[in-house]
């Protein structure tokens, strides 16, 4: 992107955040009909954090993902995102908070009937932004992903990671401060996987977006924490043993609608949970 | 496998009703409120109206001819029985104009745009897209829920005018082509048998059913659960809704309509 983003310090500053923190769960209960999927959860994400959530198939990662941007409501708990108390917030108050928070969908949820370019500015075009601004910044944006080439092309026309890659360049046109991954990976190839995450990195290393990446690949999330973004050779370089414990990654892992397990990748390899180290195994 | 029958309690149900209207007449009070809240998204509506109102057209066409040719063509043998052939086009003329017209045109809408707009809604629900519209900033009853319901009352309105225009003309070509009635003489007294409440009654009913299809439509469509299969669902429920709704609504308003105006 032209603009470069602010420092994380400044970027908190600069929008009135002073809980210090660019998210926040407290005790956070979700139940649907009999069944508790989040069970007072907690946890709290750093400004220019990346946190890996896992936790298997209908353990509330996703819905842990709309909570954070109220796109469900919690029965109990507390949720604030970049000093912002989504859980007391209408929805037409959260409109304003969105604007700063980018989400990529399990499915990537692009809108079918709209172009690769519409899908991409929606968001600006909302906002009423004059014709050629948007589309430099889409273009920007489709050149941050390698998919320039599908501007005016329709969903349907792409691949299943190609679709993915646009719900990226959607989600980071507005230059958020926070974004929210659902599965990125899941389902793909892994060289398509690699892609992404190499994405996801970029975003982490050149812009310091805060993020939850929810996924069932822990391989992605450990390429996370050996790897870091070289913006001058555009690409991923593995990070060399002893400084990795300096990526701004930490890991959250969910079970029975819990948080059993929150810390970095050196506090999980050390983990003498049972369950954990079968996880990770 | 064996069968295993799930008890609902009554009670359950009543209360799931109760909710479903809730939660429509939320929608609805929604829909009617944004057009006085910006963004109002007139490119929406137009395109709305394009695909409800040109859209609709051939299916207009066709019934409103039909349905007056066959109003003609029923009541003709009777009315020659009594040497009262020369009534058929105040008959054809006081049927399409405050009944007919109105509600077959609202029926074939339903069908065709009640089931359109929940299944183009409930795919958007199963596939996150309506989350992802919430999650970039937009409001989807503004964006979606409002320009189809502006979209469907205003033309259901010009629709049900062209309905009653070739109703008229199908009866007019059975009762000159097949009964030799004077040209004029069917179209003065068509013309003639119409007071300002028929052409009230004809014409406030389609902006109502208008606003049942449309709000009905896009309720079964956002409350879409259950995947593709939901989508199913809730594209017939949408259609059974709609129509039954348009019925009931038809009565009540021709009720009223004599209430104030007196019966004919």
């Amino acid at each position: 992107m032209s603009t470069p983003a602010l420092p994380i310090d400044q970027r908190a500053a600069a929008t009135g955040d002073r809980s210090g923190y660019a998210m926040e769960f407290e005790n956070v209960c979700i139940a649907f009909d009999e069944k508790v999927v989040l069970d007072g959860i907690s946890f709290r994400l750093n400004h220019g954090e990346t946190k890996a959530v896992f936790g298997v198939a209908g353990s509330g990662k996703s819905v842990m993902l709309k909570l954070a941007i109220g796109l469900m409501r919690p029965d109990s708990g507390r949720i604030t995102v970049l000093g912002q108390e989504v859980t007391s917030e209408t929805e037409q108050e959260l409109f304003k908070l969105r604007s700063r928070v980018g989400i990529v969908f399990q499915e990537s949820a692009l809108f079918d009937s709209l172009k690769v370019w519409e899908n991409v500015s929606f968001r600006l075009m909302e906002e009423k932004i004059p014709f050629d601004e948007i589309e430099r910044r889409v273009r920007e944006s489709l050149r941050f992903v390698e998919l320039e080439r599908t501007y005016d092309m329709f969903p349907s026309e792409l691949s299943g990671g190609m679709r993915r890659r646009v719900a990226i360049a959607r989600a980071i046109i507005s230059q958020p401060e926070v974004l929210l991954y659902d599965s990125p990976t899941g389902g793909l190839d892994p060289v398509t996987s690699n892609t992404i995450i190499e994405l996801i990195m970029k975003q982490r290393d050149v812009y310091k977006t805060s993020a939850l990446l929810v996924t069932h690949r822990l391989q992605d999330a450990f390429t996370m924490a050996s790897h870091e973004f070289d913006a001058k050779k555009n690409e991923m370089i593995s990070i060399p043993k002893g400084q990795r414990g300096q990526v701004p990654l930490s890991f959250l892992i969910l079970k029975d609608g819990k948080v059993i397990f929150d810390g970095d990748a050196h506090e999980l390899a050390a983990s003498r949970d049972e369950y954990i180290r079968e996880y990770i195994s | 496998m064996a069968l295993e029958l799930e008890l609902v309690s009554p009670v359950d149900v009543v209360k799931k009703f109760v909710l479903s209207v809730q939660e429509y007449m939320a929608l609805a009070a929604q829909s009617v409120a944004n057009f006085f809240r910006r963004p109002l998204y007139m490119g929406d509506m137009l395109q709305q109206a394009d695909l409800i109102g040109f859209g609709s057209l051939p299916i207009v066409v066709l019934t409103g001819l039909s349905v007056g040719a066959l109003l003609a063509l029923n009541s003709a043998s009777t009315l020659q029985r009594f040497g009262g052939i020369t009534l058929i086009g105040q008959l054809v003329s006081l049927g399409m104009v405050t009944e007919l017209g109105p509600l077959i045109t609202g029926l074939m809408v339903a069908g065709r745009n009640a089931s359109g707009m929940a299944s183009e809604l409930g795919s958007m629900i199963v596939t996150e897209q309506i989350d992802a519209m919430r999650a970039l900033g937009t409001d989807p009853s503004k964006k979606l829920v409002t320009p189809r319901v502006g979209a469907t009352a205003f033309m259901l309105f010009f629709l049900t005018i062209i309905a009653d225009l070739l109703g008229l003309v199908g009866g007019w070509a059975v009762a000159h082509l097949l009964f030799g009635l004077d040209t004029n003489q069917y179209w003065t007294s068509a013309w003639e048998t119409l007071v300002f409440r028929d052409v009230f009654s004809g014409l406030i009913k389609p902006v109502m059913f208008g606003f049942i299809i449309s709000t009905v439509g896009c309720y079964y469509g956002m409350s879409t659960t259950g995947g593709t299969q939901g989508v199913g669902r809730s594209t017939t429920q949408a259609v059974v809704a709609s129509s039954v709704l348009i019925l009931i609504t038809d009565f009540f308003v021709t009720k009223l309509i004599f209430a104030i105006f007196g019966v004919r």
